[in-house]
Order: structure tokens, then sequence, then C-alpha cells
């Protein structure tokens, strides 16, 4: 398991080449991969992510072993950027390994619900309107709530 | 005990830290966003809705009625927007 928490870009085709390397034959992966939206109608140009990194990798480290457990996975990586990016680079990615499909994509899954409002990132938006916060979705909220017991 | 403020609360309290010697009867967080606020017009405001408010005590996400004896370091922010 590894979660890494960093300023630097990153390759996701690299990422996930390095992570199968080594387990190919574990037989299913699935990855996750989150950029920095635009759109013509809420157009941002850069995205800046703070966050407390201390208790930021805690937590994702606590999702991600929660995820290992409950589905099984024989592998978990998160990887999230944080400080300045531009739209269209990655944020955010999750690679989650299985025996089968069903547990990978869960894995995944789960991990993402979590990481949305539960680790400790807050996003401001810069645009052609200037910056501003982005708020916290009740959709994320609901999101989360499906992995109860 | 060290106070950390992020994203807008950071930026409505223009810093992001604090270190303050709480009294005794300020027992648990929502006492000491009180406690905060009422030392600070500025604090006043950006704890003014008290929902919108999540804490960490030393690392750990916790509710408003949480105790805070003994605590090194809290953190309060808005709520989280990862991924």
């Amino acid at each position: 398991m590894f979660v890494r928490l960093q300023a630097e870009p990153f390759d996701p085709g690299a990422e996930t080449n390095a992570f199968l390397a080594e387990r190919a034959d574990t037989g299913a992966l699935a990855t996750f991969v989150g950029n920095v939206r635009s759109s013509p109608d809420a157009l941002v140009d850069t995205l800046t992510l703070e966050h407390y990194p201390a208790l930021a990798q805690k937590q994702i480290e606590q999702f991600a072993a929660e995820a290992a457990t409950r589905f099984h996975l024989a592998d978990i990586g998160v990887i999230h950027r944080f400080g300045t990016l531009r739209r269209g680079e990655v944020i955010v990615m999750v690679l989650a390994l299985a025996a089968h499909r069903q547990a990978a994509f869960d894995g995944a899954n789960y991990v993402m619900d979590w990481l949305k409002t539960d680790a400790p990132f807050w996003k401001s938006e810069k645009g052609p309107e200037g910056t501003s916060w982005v708020s916290a979705k009740s959709s994320d909220a609901a999101a989360k709530q499906k992995w109860e017991k | 005990m060290k106070i950390l403020y992020f994203a807008w609360l950071r930026e409505r309290l223009n810093r992001g830290e604090d270190q303050f010697d709480v009294p005794d009867d300020i027992k648990t967080v929502g006492d000491l966003m009180s406690w905060i606020s009422n030392n600070d017009e500025a604090a006043a405001l950006a704890f003014s809705d008290r929902r919108l408010i999540r804490v960490a005590i030393d690392e750990r996400l916790v509710d408003h009625d949480a105790q805070i004896a003994g605590a090194a370091t809290i953190a309060f922010f808005p709520p989280m927007t990862g991924g």
C-alpha cells in the first residue's frame, strides 16, 4: 500500500505500469484518475488545493487500509496532488488491485468516496470571474453513505 | 495550545495559526470556538455558522462536543473538498 501527497505532476500511465509491473498475475486492476475540470459555462484556469499534510496522509492511509481489508485487495495506491494545478491536470489517482474486477472497482470507489468528504483538502478555483472556494457537495456526502454497513 | 486554520477560515482570520493559553473552564471544541470568538471580531464572524466548521484534535477528526483537555494542536476548517 502507498499513499503519496505531492506538489509535482505525475504520469498516470507510468504509475499504472509501475504498480502492475510486479503483480500483473493478480488478475484485476481498477484505476481512477481525477482531473481539474473546466467547462464552457464554468471556466477554470487553475485550481489550488490547500491541505493539512499530516491529517491528509493519515486519513487517506486509513481509507486505503479499510478498502484493502473490506474488499480483500492485493494492493492499493493513492496519489494526491496539492498546490496550484492548471485545467486538465491530474489531481488524484487511485489504483486498486484484486483477484477479481468487482473488488478492484469497489476498492477504488470506496477510497474516492471517503477522500472527497473526509480528506483535508480545500479547492479554490480561478477563472475569468475571479477566485472562489469550491463548496462541499451534498452528493459527495451521500455517496459515502452507501458504504455504511 | 496551537490552533490551526485552513481555507476560507484562514483567509477570514488573516492568519493560519494561533498559540493560546486556554483557560481550564474551556472544556470542549464548541467552548473553544466561543472563547476565541469572544476575543476576536473576525473569528466571531468566521465561526458564526458552526455547521460549516470541521475540527481535528491532534490530527483526528472530532465533533464539536469533543473534550480538548490535553490537546496539543486543534485545527479548524471548512467542509473538505478532496479528490
